[in-house]
């Protein structure tokens, strides 16, 4: 096995082939992190309303989750980047884009909405694990429903929830490789190239294999931090 | 049959038993007594080789538990063993319950080992249950079945953990019933147990244990009459209210 | 407003069928194996001996830290050559399908035998000291008492992977394997009607995908409740 292909040029000449996958690993991060921040946002108001009085409510956004998780990623993916673009209105101006901003933000979306499926099934799961006294302590004291929420139902759900958002966080990590299905750049492609251009398949892809398992190191340490940072003194499965 | 000589056991840092010695004779039956935490459960796990031990001894009929290189579950078959939360296996029926061991380990044909776990069935009150899963089964019954099961083995001794404690109040004497008439019959027996009424009427002896220790050691009649220990006393006082 | 032209489907049933089959021939062979291998794997685990358990425990994480992609790509580009080499087969033998099933096999098995690993220890351990007590040895207590109440307490988990695995049958598009989604694009692309087919192949998994967890939804309250 020869590594030194990492350090020669790439035929345009710009960077070596090693700067070619580090390049896929910041795409891969930008992506991701993008996605996340979608999947946060609206999974968890997805996920309270999964679990408020309103029955529709609760139905549409269960219908959101019976959509989004039935459909395979690679599928939803194509629809994104192939049909969206056709039937909404603008679309015709998005197809003039640069394709890399193109592939970036159809990959974000999917992959945000994707996740916020599975973001709402966990909200919803750590606000029904706490008892139903929980809220009537709320109510009792004279909050209004959507303050029971806030000061009482949603930071405590937060905390319980943060070792399932760890394994989600690496899910998205690892889902943003079925973007480089459209032509997204981001570091399975760029192993792919690699292979191409060098010919080398066993190091470019034990490359991509340790930079795929160091990111996955990082993030667990960073939520092992923010783990017991957000552990409740006393509750189930905290040290006191 | 038994005999426990000088044996320590920890876990990590925590010494849990210290200096435990007893002898027992073929025939007899002894009841292990003291408050939580004594140490009891552990020390009758250890003789049949369920928890390893540091220091000490332990024999059972001619085979030495802890030694390396012996067959443990060899020996086991012919130890049978009662647990407190009965732990018959849920997903198979009564009778297969009584069956498997029989089979798998001792080798058994199975027809063999049907008529013997039926024949056990009826001895323990519960022939019609045979078909039965054990989930439909009341806990005394699960006790008895348990019993049942440990003694197709065809056991030389048989130790039981607490037997009745997980038990509600009035299913106790349909299990202690069993293990008297067991007594009587002059199985060797090592029993676990808060029941002081079954160790007044079978026990041989008591053995009384605190903290890790065999604090006193006494046949029955003398233990309940004269204890010879404070902690022994104080023990018997708060026992003997019901 | 874009035309919606669905004329294309009949014709391409057929074709779409023998997608199908080669997706869920994927998902029972990944599956099977899947559960087996990843048995083993959680119980290799659970072994006192170090060497076994850190092997599994290795195992597990690398394909738990890596994407299904990169493992098909792998699994594409490199094994066959590598195959080929070692068992001498000519170039000529399509071992995409091959490849494909065992890469998903091996991959899998990592998230089975983590869901194998929790049903093995939701097991009381009481269960295992009555069957050692009875002189069972522990691979016999193993495999007639914990095994058979760790798969059942599973069973849920397990068909619920199994229909992630379905869905993931369609990342084989990497190695241009056609399988229904692929056969659908395929489709698509030929007949200039891309959008229709994506959005029918989706139509068709949603519908096969919920159907099945309302499937298991059922089945976890009535049989298993």
């Amino acid at each position: 096995m020869d590594f030194r292909i990492f350090v020669s040029p790439v035929p345009t000449g710009e960077t070596t082939y090693l700067g070619w996958l580090l390049i896929g690993l910041r795409n891969t991060i930008a992506l991701s992190l993008a996605a996340w921040v979608l999947a946060l946002a609206l999974g968890t108001v997805l996920g309270i309303l999964r679990t408020v009085p309103g029955r529709g409510l609760r139905a549409l956004a269960g219908a959101y989750v019976e959509i989004f998780r039935n459909v395979p990623l690679l599928a939803q993916l194509f629809i994104w980047y192939f049909v969206i673009p056709e039937i909404v209105p603008g679309g015709q101006r998005f197809k003039q884009i640069d394709p890399f901003v193109q592939q970036f933000l159809a990959s974000a979306a999917c992959l945000g909405l994707f996740t916020a499926a599975r973001v709402c099934e966990q909200v919803r799961a750590g606000i029904e694990s706490l008892s139903h006294g929980q809220k009537n302590a709320g109510l009792a004291l004279g909050f209004t429903l959507p303050q029971t929420y806030r000061y009482v139902l949603l930071p405590m759900a937060a905390r319980l929830i943060v070792p399932t958002l760890t394994s989600e966080t690496l899910n998205v990590f690892k889902n943003s490789a079925v973007c480089s299905t459209i032509g997204l750049l981001e570091l399975t492609a760029q192993g792919r190239q690699l292979v191409d251009y060098t010919a080398h398949a066993y190091e470019s892809f034990l490359a991509v294999t340790v930079l795929y398992l160091v990111v996955n190191a990082a993030i667990q340490l960073l939520m092992r931090a923010v783990e017991s940072r957000a552990r409740v003194p006393g509750y189930l499965g905290s040290r006191k | 049959m038994i005999s426990v000589r000088d044996v320590y056991k920890s876990y990590g840092d925590v010494e849990v038993l210290a200096a435990c010695s007893m002898e027992v004779r073929k025939g007899e039956v002894i009841v292990v007594c003291g408050p939580s935490g004594s140490g009891k459960s552990t020390l009758i796990k250890c003789i049949n080789g369920l928890e390893p031990f540091e220091r000490g001894q332990i024999v059972v009929d001619g085979v030495e538990v802890g030694k390396r290189g012996t067959n443990l579950s060899k020996l086991r078959a012919r130890v049978g063993m009662v647990f407190q939360q009965f732990e018959l296996f849920p997903h198979m029926k009564v009778i297969d319950n009584l069956t498997i061991a029989q089979v798998k380990v001792l080798g058994r044909g199975r027809e063999e080992a049907r008529r013997k776990a039926l024949a056990l069935l009826d001895r323990v009150g519960l022939r019609e249950h045979a078909d039965k899963h054990p989930g439909q089964l009341s806990g005394g019954q699960q006790q008895r079945v348990a019993i049942a099961r440990s003694l197709a083995l065809d056991p030389v001794c048989m130790l039981f953990d607490e037997p009745t404690s997980a038990l509600d109040p009035e299913m106790i004497n349909e299990v202690l019933d069993v293990m008297v008439a067991l007594a009587r019959d002059g199985m060797t027996m090592v029993v676990v147990t808060h029941e002081m009424g079954f160790a007044r009427k079978v026990a041989s002896r008591v053995v009384f244990m605190d903290q890790g220790r065999i604090v006193e050691e006494a046949p029955t009649a003398e233990f309940f009459a004269q204890p010879r220990t404070d902690r022994a006393r104080q023990f018997l006082s708060k026992v003997l209210h019901h | 407003m874009y035309e919606f032209d669905w004329s294309s489907i009949p014709g391409a049933l057929p074709f779409l069928w023998q997608g199908m089959k080669v997706s869920l021939g994927i998902t029972a062979v990944a599956v099977a194996v899947g559960i087996a291998w990843g048995t083993v794997l959680a119980v290799m685990r659970l072994s006192p001996a170090r060497p076994v358990s850190l092997f599994a425990a290795a195992y597990v994480s690398v394909f738990r830290s890596v994407p299904l992609v990169m493992v098909l790509l792998w699994f594409f580009l490199i094994v066959p050559s590598l195959l080929r080499d070692v068992l001498g087969l000519s170039h000529a033998t399509d071992l995409r399908l091959t490849s494909a099933m065992v890469a998903f096999a091996l991959f899998e098995a990592a998230y089975y035998s983590e869901i194998m690993r929790a049903g093995i220890q939701s097991v009381s351990k009481g269960q295992r000291s009555a069957a050692l007590a009875l002189g069972m040895t522990p691979w016999q207590a193993m495999w007639y008492v914990v095994l058979p109440q760790a798969f059942r307490n599973m069973v849920p988990l397990l068909l619920t992977q199994a229909i992630i695995l379905f869905q993931d049958t369609s990342l084989v598009y990497v190695s241009a394997l056609a399988d229904f989604f692929g056969a659908a694009y395929k489709v698509g692309d030929r007949d200039g009607r891309l959008a229709e087919m994506l959005l029918f192949a989706g139509a068709v998994y949603f519908v096969l995908c919920s159907a099945a967890s309302w499937a298991v939804r059922l089945l976890r309250r009535r049989v298993l409740a």
